[in-house]
């Protein structure tokens, strides 16, 4: 029997990195650079006063319910519209845009300026707070 | 491109327990593997991670123990989960298990721990906080790649 200490180290640092994974996945970060995206970067037309973008892969298992949450949350919004776009094969933008993970979703007002994103998988009240901070 | 990934998403949907209970499984596995340095340990879990790259997470043995005697006992309505996110973590849980076999029989132990320790870690994070392993690192590897 080898010493139990690997064992340690490694679920307290995962732990760690754990419950840091939790605490931000989801989150809307407000973004103070403001790349601008265009209708034609991401293959679909603005909505008028917001637009959803959001990354998705194959291997990701919350990019499903992710969609399934932004489609209903955008259906009855006829001034934001949501984009799905997958990163796979759109990797020029996923560099200039500098998405990381999936699912990642950009909050973009009328111009097409982001003034957020959200790394993982984002709560209802999370989306519709982002949403209406778009003026 | 949405027409595209569309038609990707409709691979496979199981049960999103599945795999999570599977990790609690491989998680206790691994630590024994950790702790022992046994060799047929490691071995062993290579071998259900070679039945859940390959065949798929829903075949494994840890699965078949889900299916058997957890599922029954769940109520509520159950999570689909689509196939390939624990597909691709279980081909990257292999890839650690196989460089620990080649560490332990080529007598350098360090390959081993820091291989069994990153496997563990994955295992754990999947089972305690619900870590999708494919969201975190697929794109970075892509991206990595391509360059």
């Amino acid at each position: 029997m080898k010493s139990l200490l690997p064992i340690v180290i490694v679920l307290a640092l995962a732990t760690g990195y754990g419950l840091w994974y939790q605490r931000s996945r989801g989150k809307v970060v407000v973004k103070s650079d403001k790349g601008l995206i265009t209708g034609s970067m991401i293959g679909a037309a603005l909505g008028s006063r917001a637009t959803l973008v959001q990354f998705s892969s194959a291997f990701c298992s919350p990019c499903r319910a992710t969609r399934m949450l932004l489609e209903d949350v955008t259906d009855t919004m006829s001034d934001v519209a949501y984009v799905e776009v997958d990163a796979e094969t759109n990797l020029e933008l996923v560099r200039t845009l500098d998405i990381r993970s999936t699912p990642t979703t950009l909050f973009l007002d009328r111009t097409g300026h982001e003034v957020g994103r959200a790394m993982g998988a984002p709560k209802r009240d999370q989306v519709l707070s982002a949403i209406s901070a778009i003026r | 491109m949405t027409q595209d990934l569309k038609t990707r998403n409709n691979a496979g949907i199981i049960d999103a327990r599945g795999p999570r209970f599977g990790a609690v499984i491989t998680t206790v596995v691994l630590a024994t593997a950790l702790a022992t340095n046994n060799i047929w340990v490691i071995v062993a879990q290579a071998a259900v991670f070679a039945i859940g790259a390959i065949k798929g997470p829903q075949f494994t043995p840890y699965a078949f123990i889900y299916k058997t005697f957890v599922k029954p006992r769940l109520k509520g309505e159950t999570p689909a989960e689509d196939v390939r996110p624990p597909q691709f973590a279980q081909s990257v849980g292999l890839l650690f298990a196989l460089t620990a076999i080649v560490g332990l029989t080529s007598g350098i132990n360090a390959i081993f721990t820091v291989a069994v320790a990153f496997a563990l870690a994955a295992a754990f994070l999947n089972a305690a906080f619900n870590f999708c392993l494919g969201c975190e690192i697929y794109l970075l590897l892509l991206r990595a790649r391509s360059k």
